[in-house]
């Protein structure tokens, strides 16, 4: 079975700059898939790309325009970005708005772990790209990418709310082009993926006072 | 500063240690030893109840120090004096937190930065980098490659730290705990809907009523004061917009002031018109934003987004000039980036007509609630000396019955031409907190709509040299930002780039006072209170 | 008025005509028990979907718009979404109540849920103590959602939890009491008997002060009990993050979600058959052609017509009032619905005796 992806009211030549995707496209498409696998995966992946849920999580000032997407003007409820969570456990993408500095790095990687899988990191503006104006300062982590694993990057400082609505979309298409039979995505197996996990517990085991009832 | 000769001589008096040194606004340098008493009679004797700010200092060879910037608000006299520790190694002050509730934070501040001990400090624990920071950043000599980013979640410290004076002139370290095993501490933030950003509060809880509230900072702690000390004065502009980014405006034409006043430059007409409209535009934009988030803490999301519909509005008037939505970076050094749109007068004016009618709205929707009232009035009290002390300035400190608009105690701008009532309100709850920025919305309406028509003709832009060099000297200016006086210290050593810059936070005032107003509240008033002191964290932590 | 029971009564006994009793029943029992959950999850889906169309309305934005025509199945794709995210399960907690906890709050709703007359003949539980039993079983949902807050071994959930318990549970006497007041004006307390006695009128208008006293009560503290705004208080956002919820993610949060949704619409269809007739339509007497026109239209629109204005209702409240705060509710029914509701229900006596009741 073949696979396209298509997102609504966004033409296909629209996203024409993004090489990355189009590869992923390519070697679905060249290598096909199992017809019921194929819909299931379909049907699954138009699920998720339309109904992201984003976490509400805002460090400076990109976050008062990821507020004005949720804005009546901007209103990214028309995608299905609605839901904004306040808990990261029910949320799909983390949207870093703002600054990581070095004291907040642990707290946005322990927020990124209590996420959910399938969960997804957009970067947004200058600074969680790499660090933007601040970049030579002793406390600012040049770039999120260094920390979590980033799906997309939104440059400006702040990024424009129509650039964001962008961000969200390639976003969609991304998730679009996905496997959820297969685990194309996973960087690493299961095997390893549980190894880590035992090591993570052992690791958790030492030192038990350790406190995971708050969140962050 | 004003009023400098009559002072000058009382101060002498008090303490003939000190040294008046005139460069710049000139200040009052006093060896350490003899500070608190100086401190102390200027609180007591002369009266002088407001820190404006308090900045640490590193001087090199003199030592390292703090700079306090103090007003008399009953009769509006400042004074700045400077209190130099030559030992760099184990550099130590007395603390002032006894007599200005306010210096608490700031010293934490300046201990954290400059690794100055202040003696007698109750909680001298670092305030925004990690317990386990290495070094002290703003030293001159500090080493970046100390601190690599560290991953390990941080160890929430249960003790906090005091250096208690001996008999013998040292001093000892003791340690107390903040809070006992048996007490249910709740931690709200770094990353929670209702904080506004990043900021971290441990909450003591007994049921749902607050027992005892321990403010963490610094999860968004960009250095920026640090970044500005090597760079030029016109680099040092952008990072005045991405402090408070509701302030962007006042921001910088605070920092624009400052240098422009290094400078001796004098501005045209033309520029102050511009610059005191795109101020109060963003005041607008700012109190409109406040409302919406306040209604969202509070769950009246409706209100939300009639905030946001607003703003919209305000944000197109300024973008069609400056370009920017967020950050406009409009103020420059000797004017504005460009001259206003042709529309600009126009669309003013049609958003005053539109304007006006929906703050009635506001108030028929929210206001006018009783849940609202209810949940409002009389929570979060801030008394009128407690505001002074803390130094929580705007709105806060004028819902409390201080006359503290920076508008009217130094007008800047064209601010003495125009024609505007003070909003003070007396009861220091969340409702007066509230109202104080609705009205001044209409007064901000005022304003606009007095200068929108007579804006002269003039230069927008005046003419300065390339490479802009200051002389050596102190400055200090401040400006009404949206939520308090954003004031800006200005240090050179005639270089082109500033020795020390200081930013006063208007942020971190109001977050000091928070474990004193909300004890014995609920969870849901440190909301409301949150929202109503309408604090910006990155302009806290800078 | 078309009477389902005619075809329930046709299957039942087409069914015995081919096997023995016992296993029609237990046919008809599956059959009914998918049926059942099958319409729970439409109504979930439609009260999804219309919580976020009307929400949006008020908010002056236009709400899901790019899937399916206006965004008509965009929950179908929350719901895809739900299904395929991982189930975190939390170190330290408890976890076979943890895992407990969801089942119970929906099991509660499907229970609360099958006591709905939707129409004539479509009544799944219908009983002589129908009102009582409905009561039963919502209340357990309580249990669910204290469960879910003890067991997540977080500190906000269990905050959450304990408001929750404070709140519902006082909440629920007003409901019984406001029920109550038009249970002595009906003398039953079978669901179908209740909307068969509104024929000549609804209890609204028939019980007219007293009812609508109860009906202003039950609305209030409907929305208390399921927990949705300004009484939003144990998943409230802006305090506890998400509340009793906080740890749970994939389809066991979904389940809580679904549940506050079908809830929603319980409480509203119970207004609906209580206060407002139900699926019994609109009938004036003494006017005989309006009546005979309103009887064609069938009973489940009007059932639908009805417990959604309520719902409609509810969510304008939502959206516009903000949260109370935990004394301020318990303040609110302890001192004014407890006592109103009594004195209430002391006039209902008086009318019903007196025979003021129209």
């Amino acid at each position: 079975m073949k696979r396209n992806v298509d997102i609504k009211s966004m033409k296909y030549e629209d996203f024409n700059d993004n090489e990355y995707i189009e590869q992923m496209l390519k070697e679905l498409r060249e290598n096909g898939t199992n017809v019921i696998v194929g819909c299931l995966d379909d049907v699954i992946e138009w699920g998720r790309s339309n109904s992201l849920w984003p976490l509400t999580f805002a460090t400076s000032c990109c976050g008062i325009e990821f507020m004005a997407i949720g804005a009546a003007r901007y209103d990214f409820a028309r995608f299905g970005f609605e839901v904004a969570r306040a808990s990261p456990r029910q949320a799909d993408f983390i949207m870093v708005a703002g600054t990581i500095t070095n004291k907040m790095a642990p707290v946005l990687k322990r927020l990124y772990d209590q996420m959910a899988d399938p969960k997804y990191v957009v970067a947004t503006g200058g600074c969680a790209i790499s660090g933007g104006p601040f970049q030579k300062s002793y406390h600012v982590v040049n770039g999120v990418d260094k920390i979590i694993p980033v799906d997309v990057y939104i440059p400006g400082c702040p990024p424009r709310p129509e650039a964001m609505l962008y961000g969200l979309m390639q976003l969609q298409r991304k998730v679009k082009a996905q496997r959820f039979f297969g685990g194309v995505n996973k960087s690493i197996s299961e095997k390893e993926y549980e190894k880590l996990m035992r090591e993570d517990t052992n690791k958790a085991e030492d030192n038990r006072d350790y406190d995971e009832s708050g969140l962050a | 500063m004003e009023n400098n000769t009559a002072i000058k001589d009382r101060i002498t008096a008090i303490e003939p240690a000190a040294v008046w040194s005139e460069a710049g606004d000139g200040l009052f340098k006093v060896p350490a030893a003899s500070f608190r008493h100086l401190a102390e009679q200027l609180r007591h004797a002369e009266g002088f109840d407001f820190l404006r700010s308090l900045t640490g200092v590193d001087e090199g060879e003199e030592g390292l120090g703090c700079i306090y910037h103090l007003e008399n608000t009953g009769t509006g006299e400042n004074v700045a004096v400077s209190a130099l520790d030559t030992d760099r190694e184990n550099a130590s002050l007395p603390s002032v937190h006894d007599l200005w509730k306010g210096a608490g934070f700031n010293e934490r501040e300046a201990y954290d930065f400059f690794g100055i001990k202040f003696i007698g400090h109750p909680d001298l624990r670092r305030l925004y980098l990690r317990d386990d920071w290495k070094g002290f950043p703003l030293r001159k000599d500090y080493d970046m490659s100390l601190n690599p980013l560290n991953m390990e979640n941080e160890e929430a410290n249960d003790d906090s730290p005091s250096y208690v004076m001996t008999k013998d002139g040292g001093y000892i370290l003791k340690r107390h705990p903040l809070f006992e095993d048996q007490e249910y501490v709740i931690n709200i933030g770094p990353q929670h809907p209702a904080t506004h950003g990043v900021l971290r509060f441990r909450v003591s809880l007994e049921g749902e009523i607050i027992k005892k509230l321990d403010v963490h900072c610094g999860y968004i702690h960009r250095g920026i004061e640090k970044l500005c000390e090597s760079m030029t004065y016109p680099q040092t502009l952008g990072f005045t917009d991405r402090l408070d980014y509701l302030g962007a405006m006042q921001n910088r034409h605070a920092l624009c002031m400052c240098i422009e006043k290094a400078m001796g430059l004098e501005v045209s007409d033309r520029i102050r018109y511009i610059r005191t409209i795109m101020d109060e535009l963003q005041r607008i934009d700012s109190h409109l934003l406040f409302i919406a988030c306040l209604s969202q803490d509070m769950g009246a999301l409706e209100v939300f987004f009639l905030g946001f519909r607003d703003r919209e509005k305000v944000l197109d008037i300024l973008e069609q000039t400056t370009g920017g939505r967020l950050i406009q970076a409009y103020n420059r050094i000797g004017g504005v980036q460009a001259d206003i749109h042709p529309d600009f007068v126009k669309k003013v004016k049609e958003f005053i007509k539109y304007m006006r009618p929906k703050l009635q709205e506001y108030h028929e929707i929210f206001t006018g609630n009783v849940i609202v009232q209810q949940r409002l009035e009389g929570t979060g009290v801030l008394s009128r000396e407690d505001a002074i002390s803390f130094g929580a300035t705007g709105g806060t400190g004028r819902a409390s019955g201080w006359a503290c608009d920076v508008r009217k105690r130094h007008p800047y701008g064209v601010y003495d031409k125009v024609d505007f009532k003070e909003i003070v309100l007396d009861n220091g709850d969340c409702f007066d907190r509230y109202m104080v920025r609705v009205k001044e919305i209409e007064e901000s309406l005022n304003i606009v709509e007095q200068l929108i028509d007579n804006i002269p003709e003039g230069e927008y832009l005046m003419k300065t040299k390339p490479i802009i060099k200051l002389p050596e000297g102190s400055w200090y200016s401040a400006v009404e930002g949206s939520r308090g006086e954003f004031g800006v210290y200005l240090e050179s050593r005639g270089d082109k780039s500033p020795y020390r810059l200081k930013f006063r936070s208007t942020g971190l005032p109001l977050v000091s006072c928070i474990d004193t107003i909300s004890r014995n509240a609920k969870i849901a008033d440190l909301i409301a209170i949150g929202g109503t002191l309408d604090y910006v964290v990155p302009d806290i932590d800078r | 008025m078309f009477d389902f029971g005619i075809w329930t009564s046709w299957i039942h006994s087409q069914l015995t005509a081919l096997m023995p009793e016992g296993l029609a029943i237990f046919l008809e029992c599956v059959a009914i028990g998918i049926c059942l959950l099958l319409m729970y999850v439409v109504i979930a889906i439609i009260m999804i979907y219309m919580e976020r169309k009307v929400c949006a309305a008020f908010q002056c934005r236009l709400g899901p718009t790019r899937v399916g025509p206006w965004g008509s199945i965009q929950v179908i794709c929350d719901v895809f979404k739900m299904l395929t995210k991982e189930i975190i399960t939390v170190r330290h907690s408890d976890k076979f109540l943890y895992n407990l906890a969801p089942y119970l709050v929906i099991l509660a709703s499907v229970m609360a849920f099958a006591c709905i007359p939707v129409s004539r003949g479509l009544e799944i539980l219908d009983f002589n103590v129908g009102v009582l039993f409905f009561m039963a079983a919502s209340s357990i949902g309580v249990v669910g959602i204290l469960l879910a807050g003890w067991s997540s071994n977080n500190k906000f959930s269990l905050i959450g939890a304990m408001r929750s318990g404070a709140q519902m549970i006082s909440y629920e006497l007003s409901i019984g009491l406001s029920i109550l007041t038009i249970i002595v004006l009906t003398d039953t307390m079978q669901f179908s008997e209740i909307v068969m006695r509104q024929a000549d009128g609804w209890f609204i208008f028939k019980g007219h002060i007293p009812a609508v006293i109860a009906f202003i009560i039950y609305l209030i503290a409907g929305n208390a009990e399921v927990n949705r705004g300004p009484f939003d208080l144990p998943e409230a956002e802006s305090e506890l993050t998400a509340g009793y919820h906080t740890e749970y993610s994939g389809m066991h949060f979904g389940l809580f979600y679904v549940a506050e949704f079908v809830n929603l619409f319980i409480v509203s269809s119970i207004a609906a058959t209580i206060f407002l007739g139900g699926w019994m339509p609109l009938h004036i007497p003494g006017l005989d052609g309006f009546n005979a026109v309103m009887d064609y239209i069938p009973g489940f629109v009007w059932f639908f017509a009805k417990a959604l204005f309520v719902v409609w209702l509810l969510m304008w409240i939502k959206w516009t009032f903000p949260r109370l705060r935990i004394d301020q509710i318990l303040t609110l029914e302890w001192k004014y619905l407890v006592p109103i509701g009594l004195v209430n229900l002391l006039l209902m006596v008086v009318v019903v005796v007196f025979k003021l009741h129209f």
